[in-house]
């Protein structure tokens, strides 16, 4: 019975961790996501509302 | 774990993106409007009419423009630090310890990746530069930023000289293949505007690096002394 628990305990410990690693990495790629489209994508409009911030932040503009 | 990263990677990456918006405001905007002069032809630097002061009128607060970089350094600095919280979480889970105080140096390290890496060979420039192709530029920024952020994992995590010597490597590389230049030169911004420019947006840069980092830590130590 100890042991089963003990094994339980593991068990879910395993999952806190690898749903852990899933949420580190999805919330990592958002995050690339928008300083991608704030700061890189050239869409005019996009490019027009970002263009000081771009050249303040050091991101390649123009 | 997801909204707890989120949470607190968005109130770090606010407060932090608000504090960088208003110190460019204050240093970066006014360099860059004078350069604006240069890049339209309304001041000129060379030749017979080389004799322009250093210290035109310059156009004031702009409600929209001004308004739309604060929202658009708010949200880069968002974006960051959903990067920046999800390391540290990884970090924690490998035995590192995390709070406000060693979250300033996580945002040195992040400041040397992800601005004095690539502007140590691509310059923040000035408006009306010569430049390369912009695709080929961010192809290098990319590249350069993961290759430091890579080697300051390393400087700070590794436990070997083989590590190290890696993130010397790393970081050395972009700079030695070189970044896409211009083939001539044509920016008709003089060059005491250009070195200041470059200066400043590094100087806030590493100030709002280092308040994102700080307050990253800060809010997940709290949060973790909350859970316990």
């Amino acid at each position: 019975m100890t042991t089963q628990t003990a094994q339980l305990g593991q068990a879910t410990r395993a999952t806190g961790r690898a749903s852990g690693i899933t949420a580190m990495i999805t919330v990592a790629l958002i995050g690339l996501g928008v300083v991608f489209v704030t700061g890189h994508v050239q869409a005019g409009t996009l490019h027009d509302a970002a263009h000081d911030v771009r050249h303040a932040t050091g991101f390649p503009c123009h | 774990m997801f909204s707890r990263l989120l949470t607190s990677a968005l109130l770090a990456g606010a407060a932090a993106g608000l504090f960088a918006a208003l110190l460019q405001l204050v240093f970066v905007q006014p360099v860059l409007l004078h350069a604006e002069l240069y890049e339209g032809g309304e001041l000129v630097h060379f030749g017979a009419e080389s004799t322009v002061s250093a210290h035109p009128d310059l156009p004031g607060f702009d409600a929209l423009r001004d308004g739309l970089s604060i929202v658009f350094t708010m949200l880069v600095y968002a974006g960051y630090a959903m990067v920046l919280v999800a390391l540290m979480a990884l970090a924690q889970t490998r035995g590192a310890r995390i709070d406000g105080r060693i979250g300033l140096i996580w945002g040195l390290a992040a400041f040397v990746a992800v601005h004095l890496a690539p502007g140590f060979t691509l310059a923040p420039e000035v408006p009306g530069v010569a430049a390369a192709d912009v695709y080929a530029r961010q192809i290098w920024w990319f590249a350069t930023v993961a290759a430091a952020g890579i080697a300051m994992w390393l400087i700070g995590f590794g436990h070997s000289w083989v590590a190290w010597g890696v993130a010397v490597v790393l970081l050395l590389a972009p700079h030695v293949i070189g970044a896409p230049e211009p083939d001539v030169f044509t920016g008709p911004v003089p060059t005491e505007i250009g070195a200041l420019f470059a200066a400043r947006a590094l100087g806030v840069g590493l100030a709002a690096w280092v308040i994102l980092g700080g307050l990253a830590g800060y809010i997940w130590a709290r949060d973790d002394a909350r859970l316990a």
